[in-house]
């Protein structure tokens, strides 16, 4: 034959090298080769591949992603035929070998080769388990057309294109675990219809308890897709094609097409035929040789080692480790002693971890369960001896670092169990980082550990995607890429370099805000467009940057800068914020919070005469006139005849107040006078991101002071305490304490220093609760409390600058800026959208 | 292009919009044309470009959109559009884009399909 002719041809006659040839290209087998390439086996053994698929290797992992079209096939080849032919391996794609003769050391494949060896590997996988189910196959003994498995790149193919034929709308999933799960939601991409039929009582029952399932089928059905529990399949309706499935105990289903995920069967045919010791599947010892044969090992799902049969992939990347160092030698002593197994995954976009027990199993095992179903989220953990020794997280597997960790290496647990659940106040998630052990694995499906990313980084490869191409990590399923980062971070400490463009002001100009502002001054660049004339890349404007330096300009020249308005976002442009609409919403000023009978007799009118379909309390304590077109803005303000009160652009927006010492019985300190003075001080000034603030009149902090970006606490003793860096909305923090004084034209000064320092300071769009911690609690007291630096005096004039250039941006309204500057942008839709209730 | 336009006109496809002079540079406004909605922008080197003023995305104002030499990006939820070509730089669906100039009087003309 060909191949062994050119094999022949390639060896040189004095080729000593042991023949290792390998039944099965797939994940364990290509694995396998990689390890042993990896210990120098080249140099000891001519290697042999038999594929019984007609491709290279590929992640079988990924299937689910070309099924939903998130991924082309040729995207999730692991290993591509250049990689067999540069490290001289004869790959024999589409060959399927029947038997072994272990005597005469031959493998014999179905075309009709026989192939001589010194050490084999057998790494035949599994397959789909078909269940007996009447209608299943043709007379001819193939699947009914429509019916389909989900196991190779084939298998997806065929079902992407009988999915895609117009008049195939419903499907029916055999299988409600993790893999009938996946194609279910797969198919609805290619807009099928889906039933799941699942014969457990609950979905993913090996993964997880009644109660998780629970959850889970709450989530899957709210996607979309219908679930049928405790069900099974009977038979395929059809005859010619599949037309429907018929259940036992419920109405038969109607449909075109059927996918069987119904579990897994390891290929053993080739080791029975040859009369290998086979169970459940194929039996090894702790070094993954099959019991009393020298030179044949086994890995992968094709293996029973001590009575477990893994259907994963984190098992296989040990064993094959192992099986690599008995192979090549390097190490005699490697065992295999079983996997612990966790799985951690997106099933049908839903966020799934599971290890270990399910359900307490003793009476002495603790518990800890949280069930928020109506979020789709779901935590248990079982604890035995004060050790994890069982969790499933669902919806929110942002613990599940250290849960695997504490779970593989029974780490010592916290008293206060629900800290294991959840974040509170705890070390953050970088700590966290810093925590793990070296070998913790950090991506579970390529097997990367911690230890192997970070010797990587210092290995000096510090970007991101360099080490995941590195280390494969985050290569997988992809769901461990935010904690590859961090650890590629951590490891970096600091200096990583992933994407120049990163550590940018705006993307378009390629330097940080500090080169950027030298450059700015330097050059007495007034206006954005001079910025990209003298600094980017070929003078071109970069419609993504202009709005980050419009606002670092005017920051950085006050009145003197060039105001040009096509560098504005919308709403800088016409002093409003677009709704979904495009319609604005219209916020008149009410300084911290106080509002007088005439000012509410006016907005009353205003919204009765333009029909403003919702009138609404903002969290900042103001008045919310919503749904008013672009056209009627200039009108609206006119009859309002109130200042902007700042609810759109990157901005100091408003100071929340109490009404403190003047009329509450606790109030110590005059926190609605406070307020108004700094929004009068303040207001309109830009910055990096939204500036919002509060005064509370006393400790009791019912303006929410500690979670603002400034919050001043009136506290006994006519003493003020002044946070930053807090927030209450997407994240939330509670700030710093930046310095307690003595009278409010101190918590003024410093207030003003504190903004003016993080304007001059922070990334674009970086709110407070991001630079604080970033630059540190004490750097800042030293600069802006202590004036260590000396910068106080000049970060005040510069905000006293800003604060002189302010001009109310609504008295724009009687003599607009730019020829149609609040004409309508959609000139023919009538209605707005935003709900009138 | 433009003197195809102009062969064009007594298929009547041209639109007039009136003064160039209506759209500040490196702005867009939006014009209703033959019951279409079409948007203007006025590049800062002076020239034209119309795309359909409704974001395939979520319905936003194209014409609110923040421009630069190439794209428009929607005020919504910043896609991005090629001002030449309406396709989206931003895995959005295409807008349309329009033939567009200014005659010699500086009026705006649009030809619609």
């Amino acid at each position: 034959m060909t191949a062994l002719a050119s094999r022949s041809g390639r060896s040189t006659p004095g080729d000593t090298r042991r023949r290792l040839v390998v039944i099965g290209n797939g994940m364990a087998g290509a694995r396998a080769v990689e390890e042993i390439l990896a210990r120098g086996g080249a140099v000891q053994h001519r290697i042999t591949m038999f594929g019984d698929e007609p491709y290279g290797n590929y992640n079988r992992i990924m299937l689910s992603h070309v099924l939903s079209g998130e991924e082309d096939a040729g995207g999730i080849f692991l290993n591509s035929l250049d990689w067999y032919r540069e490290n001289d391996i004869t790959l024999h794609a589409g060959v399927r070998v029947d038997k072994i003769d272990r005597f005469a050391k031959l493998v014999f494949s179905d075309d009709g080769r026989a192939t001589p060896y010194d050490v084999l590997i057998i790494a035949t996988g599994s397959r789909s388990f078909m269940p007996p189910v009447e209608g299943l196959y043709t007379p001819g003994g193939r699947l009914l057309p429509g019916v389909f498995a989900f196991r190779t790149i084939d298998d997806t193919r065929g079902m992407v294109s009988y999915a895609q034929q117009d008049h195939r709308r419903r499907a029916v999933v055999i299988g409600g675990g993790l893999l009938g799960l996946e194609a279910a939601r797969g198919l609805q991409s290619h807009g099928v219809d889906v039933d799941v039929v699942h014969s457990g009582r609950h979905l993913m029952n090996a993964q997880m308890g009644p109660d998780g399932g629970a959850v889970l089928r709450r989530s899957v059905e709210a996607l979309g897709i219908r679930v049928h529990t405790s069900s099974r399949t009977t038979a395929i309706l059809g005859g010619d094609r599949v037309r429907g499935v018929q259940l036992r105990d419920a109405p038969d289903i109607e449909c075109d097409m059927v996918v069987v995920a119904a579990g897994i069967r390891p290929n053993v045919e080739v080791a029975v035929t040859s009369g290998l010791p086979v169970e459940r599947a194929i039996l090894v010892d702790d070094h993954m040789r099959v019991p009393d044969e020298d030179e044949i090992y086994a890995v992968g799902e094709c293996v029973q080692h001590r009575g477990e049969v893994y259907g994963l992939v984190a098992p296989l990347w040990e064993q094959a480790a192992v099986l690599a160092d008995h192979v090549t030698g390097a190490n005699p002593k490697a065992t295999y002693l079983g996997s612990r197994t966790a799985t951690k995954l997106k099933v049908a976009g839903v966020d799934v971890a599971s290890m270990g027990l399910q359900a307490p199993e003793r009476d002495t095992d603790e518990h800890v369960v949280f069930s928020e179903p109506s979020r789709g989220v779901f935590k248990s953990i079982v604890i035995r001896d004060s050790k994890i020794v069982g969790a499933t997280l669902l919806g929110d597997s942002r613990k599940v670092a250290y849960l695997t960790q504490a779970f593989d290496r029974g780490l010592p647990l916290p008293e206060e169990r629900v800290s294991l659940l959840f974040d509170l106040g705890g070390p953050d998630e970088e700590a966290g980082v810093a925590e793990l052990d070296g070998d913790a694995q950090v991506c579970n499906c390529n097997g990367v550990s911690k230890q192997a990313i970070a010797d990587t980084v210092r290995g000096g490869c510090t970007t991101l995607s360099g080490v995941m191409d590195a280390t494969r990590a985050g290569k997988g399923c992809g769901s461990c890429k935010l904690l590859v980062r961090q650890v590629v971070e951590w490891a970096a400490d600091g200096a990583v370099e992933e994407d120049p463009a990163a550590a940018y002001y705006v993307p378009g100009v390629p330097l940080d805000k500090a080169a950027l502002m030298a450059a700015i001054r330097e050059q007495g660049l007034r206006s954005v467009s001079a910025v990209f004339a003298a600094l980017a890349p070929g003078g071109a404007e970069d419609s993504k940057s202009k709005m980050g330096l419009a606002s670092l300009l005017k920051m950085m020249w006050a009145g003197e800068y060039i105001d040009e308005r096509d560098a504005r976002f919308v709403n800088d442009r016409v002093h409003a914020n677009i709704q979904r609409d495009g319609t604005f919403s219209v916020v008149p000023q009410m300084k911290g919070g106080v509002t007088s009978p005439e000012q509410l007799r006016r907005i009353a009118d205003v919204a009765d005469k333009y029909n403003i379909p919702m009138v609404k309390l903002t969290g900042g304590q103001r008045i919310d006139l919503l749904g008013v077109p672009k056209e009627d803005l200039p009108k609206v303000w006119a009859d309002l005849d109130m200042p902007s009160g700042y609810a759109y652009g990157k901005s100091f927006r408003t100071v929340k107040t109490c009404v403190g010492q003047e009329f509450c019985r606790f109030g110590t300190g005059d926190s609605t006078k406070l307020g108004i003075e700094i929004e009068s001080r303040f207001q309109g000034i830009e910055s990096p991101a939204k500036l919002k603030l509060a005064v509370s009149g006393c400790p009791r902090n019912c303006a929410e002071s500690l979670v603002k970006d400034v919050g001043v606490v009136a506290v006994d003793g006519g003493r003020w305490e002044i946070y930053v860096g807090g927030a209450a909305g997407a994240h939330i923090r509670k700030g710093d304490l930046l310095a307690t004084v003595d009278d409010p034209e101190t918590v003024k000064l410093l207030a003003g220093r504190f903004m003016q320092y993080y304007r001059e300071r922070a990334n674009w769009l970086e709110r407070t609760y991001s630079f604080v911690p970033r630059v540190g609690i004490e750097h800042l007291r030293a600069v802006i409390v202590d004036d260590a630096e000396g910068l106080g005096a000049q970060l005040d004039a510069a905000m006293q600058e800003s604060v002189d250039a302010y001009v109310d941006p609504w008295a724009e309204r009687n003599d607009p800026f730019t020829p149609g500057q609040f004409r309508t942008s959609l000139p023919l839709e009538v209605l707005p959208q935003v709900p009138v209730r | 292009m433009s003197a195809e336009l102009f062969n064009d006109r007594q298929a009547g496809g041209l639109h007039i919009l009136g003064p160039v002079d209506q759209i500040p540079v490196g702005e867009g406004r939006a014009y209703g044309v033959a019951g279409e909605q079409v948007a203007v922008f006025r590049l800062r080197d002076g020239s034209l470009r119309a795309v359909s003023a409704v974001c395939p995305h979520k319905g936003g104002p194209i014409a609110d959109g923040t421009i630069d030499r190439t794209v428009v990006m929607c005020p919504l939820h910043q896609h991005a559009f090629e001002l030449e070509t309406g396709c989206s730089t931003t895995g959005a669906g295409p807008l349309r884009s329009y033939p567009v100039f200014a005659d010699e009087s500086q009026n705006i003309i649009v030809r619609l399909p």
